[in-house]
C-alpha cells in the first residue's frame, strides 16, 4: 500500500513538472518531417584527473631530483636543467596553474569555509615542498617552482643589498602572506593568484598591466637576484621557517671550510653568513642590554599590530563584493537608479532584500574583525621577533649559507675549491 | 672542547626539537584538509538559470578570447524564423545580412532546414562570450542559447577571475566528472 503511494505520487510529480517545463517552452520543438537530424551540443571534456595526478607525479620526481643535485652530486648544472624543465612544463605547459604558492589559498579556504572540498592535487602541491624543505632545505625553490625558474634563468649581474634593506624588503611577504590567508579565509579574494607577475607570461595572454608589472620584475631580476622569491612570496615564508630547522641542508664545501673567502661573492641572493667577527661584537658593548630592550617590546609590537588590524579592518573588508556592494547602497542609494551599475541592478532584480544583503556582509565584516587583529597581531610579532634577531649573537667560524635564505641553487658549491 | 660539544648538542636538541613539531603541525594540517579532501577534481561552471546575461564573461576571462563560449541546448530550441538571439529587436528583414545580426562577431550561423524553420550553430571559434545572443533568446525565445565555460580553453584558474566579478555569483566549482550544466541535461531549475 505505502509503496502504491509512492509510486503515484512520483508519477504525478513527474507529471506535473513534465507539464511545467512544457509550459515554460514559448515556441515548442518542431517536428521536422525532411528526415532533419538534430546536432548534439558540444561540451569537451576537462583535463583528466589522471593527468592531475601525474602532475603530483612530476613534482615530485623534480623535488627528488633538484634534492639529490644540490645535497648529492653537487652540481649546479643538475639543479640548472631541472629549473628549465620546471619552467617548460609547469610555467609554460601547465600554464603556471597550479602551483604550490596558491595552494596557500585553497588549504585556507578549506579551513576556514565547512562548504569547500580541496582537491587531493592542491593539498599535495601545498604539502609536498613543505615536507621536502623539512629534510634537504629549500630545493623546492631551486629547481621545482616555475616563478622562482623563470627569474633564475635572467639573473645576469646580481648586486649585493645592504642588510638592513634585505631584512626590510624580507618583511613584505609576511605582509603579503597573512593578506592573502586573511583575503582567502573569509572567502573574499585569491590575491596570490590574481597578482601573481608571471602567470600572464606563461600563458602569454594577460592584462596589460600583469604584463607590465611581470616584465618589470624579470628586468628588476637582472641586477636583484629573484626579487618576487625574496621579497614577495608568501610560500617563501612558510618554506623558511621549514628551512631553517632542516636535517640535511646543502653545505658549501663538501669537507671543512678552510675560510679561503672564494664564494663569499658567489650567492646572488646575499644568503651567506660570514664568520662573526667575536672582537667587534664584544667591544661594540651592544648584547645583552639591547636583546632586553627588544625582548620588552616584542609585546608592544604584537599589540600595535593588533591595534593596527583593528583599525583597517574595515578598509580591508571592501576588497569583498558583498560588503563593498552593500556600503554603496546605504551610502549612496540613488545609484539604485544608475541603469550603468551592473552589480546594483542585478541585486535588484535578483528579489533579495536589503536586510539579508546587509546581514551577510555584517557577518563578513566580523570575520574580517579577527582575521585583521590576527593578521595584525602576527605581523607585530615578526617585526619584534626580526629585529631581536638583530641583535642575537651567534658563533660562527664558518662560511654558512643561511638556512632559511638560501635557495639551494648550488651556485656556491662550484666556488669551493675543497675537494672531497 | 668540551663546553663547545655541548652547546652544540642544546643546539642540535632545539633543531630537532622545533623539527619535530614543525612536522607535526604539518601532519595535523593535512590531516585536517584530508577530512576534506575529494578525490574528484573541480571545474568552474556557468549555471545558466542564475546568469544574467551581464557581458562580464567576454571581458573578465584571463584568457582572450573567453573561455566562456555559448552554446546550444537544441532540445529546447523553437527553431524559429524571427530568432531572439540571432536577429536584432529592430531588424529590418528576417535575413542573414550582416545588420541584422545580433551577435557582433557574426558567430551564429543559421541554416535553413525546411518551411518555417531554421537551425541555428554557434561557431566556437568566433564567439566571445558577450551573452548578447543569450539575452536575446532568453528574453523572447525558448532560452535555449547560454553560456557555458568550455573547458579545452579554460585554465581551471584557482579562483575565476569571472566567478570573482559575477553580479549573480552563477559561477560555481563543480566536480570534474559533471563539468557541464547543459539545459535541459541537468535539473537544477529553481522554477520547475
Amino acid at each position: 500500500m505505502k509503496k502504491l503511494k509512492y509510486i503515484l505520487f512520483t508519477v504525478s510529480f513527474l507529471l506535473l513538472t513534465l507539464s511545467l517545463s512544457a509550459q515554460q517552452q514559448r515556441f515548442p520543438k518542431p517536428e521536422f518531417e525532411t528526415g532533419y537530424e538534430q546536432p548534439s551540443t558540444i561540451t569537451p571534456e576537462p583535463r583528466a584527473l589522471a593527468l592531475e595526478y601525474f602532475d603530483v607525479l612530476v613534482l615530485l620526481v623534480v623535488l627528488a631530483l633538484a634534492t639529490w643535485f644540490a645535497l648529492k652530486t653537487r652540481s649546479r648544472q643538475g639543479v640548472l636543467w631541472l629549473s628549465v624543465f620546471t619552467l617548460i612544463y609547469f610555467g609554460f605547459y601547465r600554464n603556471g596553474c597550479i602551483c604550490s604558492i596558491g595552494a596557500i589559498q585553497n588549504v585556507t579556504l578549506s579551513f576556514a569555509d565547512p562548504t569547500y572540498a580541496i582537491s587531493l592535487t592542491a593539498l599535495l602541491f601545498f604539502l609536498l615542498p613543505l615536507a621536502f624543505t623539512l629534510f634537504f632545505g629549500r630545493t623546492f625553490c631551486a629547481g621545482a617552482c616555475p616563478l622562482g625558474a623563470i627569474q633564475d634563468l635572467v639573473i645576469i649581474k646580481p648586486i649585493s643589498l645592504p642588510k638592513w634593506l634585505n631584512k626590510t624588503l624580507g618583511l613584505i611577504p609576511y605582509i603579503y602572506l597573512s593578506l592573502a590567508v586573511l583575503f582567502a579565509a573569509t572567502g573574499t579574494d585569491f590575491i596570490i593568484c590574481r597578482y601573481d607577475p608571471f602567470v600572464g607570461i606563461f600563458r602569454m595572454d594577460a592584462k596589460f598591466l600583469m604584463v607590465v608589472l611581470g616584465v618589470s620584475f624579470l628586468l628588476m631580476g637582472m641586477f636583484v637576484a629573484r626579487p618576487y622569491c625574496r621579497f614577495f612570496c608568501p610560500y617563501s615564508v612558510l618554506l623558511s621557517w621549514m628551512s631553517r630547522f632542516s636535517k640535511w641542508h646543502l653545505t658549501i664545501t663538501p669537507a671543512t671550510c678552510i675560510q679561503c673567502k672564494l664564494c663569499t661573492n658567489s650567492c646572488p641572493f646575499d644568503a651567506i653568513d660570514f664568520p662573526t667577527n667575536e672582537k667587534e661584537v664584544v667591544k661594540s658593548g651592544l648584547g645583552p642590554k639591547r636583546f632586553l630592550v627588544y625582548a620588552v617590546l616584542i609585546p608592544i609590537w604584537v599589540a600595535a599590530g593588533v591595534f593596527v588590524g583593528e583599525r583597517s579592518h574595515t578598509f580591508l573588508s571592501k576588497a569583498n563584493t558583498d560588503v563593498f556592494l552593500a556600503e554603496l547602497l546605504i551610502s549612496n542609494p540613488e545609484i539604485k537608479n544608475d541603469p550603468d551599475n551592473l552589480d546594483v541592478q542585478t541585486f535588484l532584480a535578483s528579489g533579495k532584500t536589503m536586510e539579508t544583503l546587509v546581514k551577510e556582509a555584517e557577518v563578513i565584516r566580523g570575520k574580517f574583525y579577527i582575521g585583521s587583529m590576527i593578521a595584525g597581531g602576527f605581523l607585530g610579532l615578526v617585526i619584534g621577533m626580526t629585529l631581536l634577531n638583530t641583535v642575537v649573537f651567534r658563533k660562527r667560524q664558518d662560511y654558512v649559507p643561511h638556512k632559511g635564505n638560501c635557495l639551494s641553487c648550488a651556485r656556491c658549491m662550484d666556488y669551493c675549491p675543497v675537494e672531497k | 672542547m668540551e663546553n663547545n660539544s655541548k652547546s652544540k648538542n642544546r643546539r642540535e636538541f632545539i633543531q630537532s626539537g622545533v623539527r619535530l613539531s614543525l612536522a607535526l603541525a604539518l601532519g595535523s594540517v593535512s590531516g585536517l584538509a584530508l577530512s576534506k579532501v575529494v578525490k574528484d577534481d573541480y571545474v568552474w561552471q556557468i549555471d545558466p538559470f542564475e546568469c544574467t546575461q551581464c557581458g562580464r564573461c567576454a571581458t573578465d576571462c584571463v584568457m582572450s578570447p573567453s573561455a566562456v563560449k555559448c552554446v546550444h541546448a537544441y532540445d529546447l530550441c523553437g527553431y524559429c524564423d524571427l530568432c531572439g538571439g540571432y536577429l536584432k529587436p529592430d531588424a529590418n528583414a528576417l535575413s542573414t545580412a550582416a545588420e541584422n545580426q545580433l551577435c557582433p562577431t557574426a558567430a551564429i550561423e543559421r541554416k535553413f532546414i525546411e518551411e518555417p524553420y531554421f537551425e541555428y550553430h554557434i561557431i566556437e571559434d568566433l564567439c566571445i562570450g558577450c551573452a548578447k545572443c543569450v539575452a536575446g533568446c532568453t528574453s523572447f525565445g525558448n532560452g535555449s542559447l547560454h553560456l557555458q565555460i568550455m573547458h579545452h580553453i579554460c585554465v581551471n584558474c584557482n579562483e575565476c577571475s569571472i566567478a570573482r566579478v559575477c553580479p549573480s555569483d552563477a559561477i560555481k566549482r563543480v566536480p570534474a566528472s559533471e563539468a557541464y550544466k547543459v539545459k535541459g541535461d541537468f535539473s537544477n531549475n529553481p522554477e520547475s
